[in-house]
């Protein structure tokens, strides 16, 4: 097993502070936008840009919610083990806001696909949008792409691309994986 | 990742401390589903379950019917008052024609005690206990617990009592289970003949005064009399069961503490509960309902989760 950095922690916070912006330019002061993590990683992912919008960027009354997308996957007694559930975080209705969003790797597409069905039971959203930290390019299953995107790579099946957060594992660093 | 360690509910006797664990933590997050505006997931959706209720049911059935449908799976329904067993066919023959019709799961309710253990020697499903005569009602014993662990945060080392006719309670029997795997301290009351001869080897303490009872507890679950079952008299009159082992308001605001109260239902109000008290911030009764479907949810998602392609 080889691992090698696709990204630093110094890249991370660049690449965060880009997309911090790349949302403000299409979502001005967020009063009718909600930016919800995908559980379990994209949650990290989700609290870090709202603190960078909230602290750095003045972003008040940001709608912000975490989604489990557990009970809406299409994987469901297809593996060897079993589907261990998150929490949902959500006190807000989406009906008619601008919804994005956010995981740390976008590989196969499925866990979008099951999170455009997750997010039907809080209303009906006027328009959802992706954005991810790693882009896996070539490896999609489903027609899904990201609107906003840290970093591209080109990483073959075999290969694993882990998202460490300082927040969880004292280190934001990515790395690509060779199994 | 965790699993339950058992293919069936068949009883709480069955299952560990960590599947009781999982239990909960899977279903505080379809008590989560349950509460949104939208409270159906698709994760059964190519999964069939029959309910077969041998005994009647209202409440039980309606919740498990609930579940399953919120987890989005087929569901049919049988009772035998209108069914072939009327006309004397067995338990696995009918068990088999319904599994003919490939149903994956069997969700079941019969008067013996034992049949789901039964059933799960002879048939290729997985099976739900719903209520096996007096023996054991697992799914209600889970709810209790879960419902005490939301009301007081945990189970462990708490007093619990069970007060009234321990002897005919499927839901005496499997909470004393539940409850003493999570460590809490259980305590049965009622009178004498309804107590059962060797209660004592579950390691439950035995109490036939009330308030003595009530004064030790954190938490009251009140048993209906199953007067269905009784073929004896085993008390003097409903009279002197409710002034002796009914609780009142009266009562309950002369103990030394305030208590959690449960009933698993039907009430008889004004026999072991009045309706000031059924109806009172200190009863969670209502908690316990709406608790049974998100933990007959999890039951039914985890067991599902077993079932392989």
């Amino acid at each position: 097993m080889s691992q090698r950095v696709l990204l630093n922690s110094k890249e991370v916070n660049i690449i965060l502070h880009r997309l911090a912006c790349q949302l403000i330019e299409n979502h001005n002061d967020f009063s009718n936008t909600a930016l919800i993590g995908l559980q379990p990683r994209g949650k990290f992912l989700a609290s870090r840009l709202a603190k960078i919008l909230k602290e750095d960027y003045k972003i008040k009354n940001l709608n912000y919610g975490d989604l489990d997308i557990t009970f809406f996957r299409d994987d469901f007694r297809r593996g060897d083990k079993p589907l261990e559930a998150n929490q949902t975080n959500i006190n807000f209705i989406v009906e008619d806001k601008n919804v994005v969003f956010v995981d740390d790797v976008l590989y196969t597409g499925r866990s979008i696909r099951a999170a455009l069905t997750a997010i039907q039971s809080f209303g009906r959203p006027n328009h959802i949008e992706l954005l991810t930290l790693i882009d896996r390019r070539f490896s999609r299953h489903l027609p899904i792409q990201p609107d906003y995107r840290g970093r591209q790579v080109d990483a073959i099946n075999k290969e694993k691309v882990i998202v460490n957060w300082k927040e969880n594992e004292g280190e934001d660093v990515v790395y690509l994986i060779n199994k | 990742m965790s699993e339950l360690s058992v293919n069936h509910l068949l009883g709480i006797k069955y299952l560990n401390k960590a599947d009781i664990k999982l239990i909960f933590e899977t279903a505080d997050q379809f008590k989560e589903v349950i509460n949104r505006p939208i409270k159906k997931v698709p994760s059964l959706r190519d999964i069939t379950i029959a309910n077969l209720f041998f005994e009647n049911s209202t409440r039980t059935k309606l919740s498990f019917e609930l579940a399953e449908k919120r987890l989005s799976a087929d569901v049919i329904n049988f009772s035998a008052a209108q069914s072939s067993v009327k006309k004397g066919e067995t338990l696995i023959d009918t068990v088999n024609n319904i599994l003919s019709m490939k149903v994956d799961m069997v969700v079941m309710r019969h008067p013996s005690p034992g049949a789901g253990i039964f059933l799960s020697k002879h048939i290729n499903a997985s099976i739900v206990n719903a209520g096996d005569g007096a023996h054991e009602h697992p799914t209600q014993a889970l709810l209790d617990s879960y419902s005490i662990r939301e009301a007081l945060g945990s189970v462990k080392d708490k007093n619990v009592v069970i007060v009234g006719d321990i002897l005919h309670s499927r839901v005496a029997l499997s909470n004393i289970y539940a409850l003493k795997l999570q460590g809490a301290n259980v305590m049965v009351c009622g009178p004498k003949t309804l107590l059962p001869k060797y209660i004592k080897d579950l390691g439950v303490e035995v109490e036939t005064n009330l308030r003595k009872a009530l004064n030790w507890c954190d938490v009251a679950n009140m048993l209906r009399v199953q007067n269905e079952r009784m073929d004896i008299s085993y008390f003097p009159s409903t009279r002197e069961y409710a002034q002796q082992f009914g609780i009142n308001k009266t009562l309950l605001d002369s103990l030394d503490k305030k208590i959690t109260i449960m009933h698993p239902g039907p009430i008889n109000r004004g026999v072991e509960i009045t309706s000031d008290v059924a109806d009172s911030n200190q009863s969670i009764i209502l908690n316990q309902v709406e608790n049974g479907v998100a933990i007959r949810m999890a039951v039914i998602y985890l067991l599902a989760s077993k079932i392989r392609k």
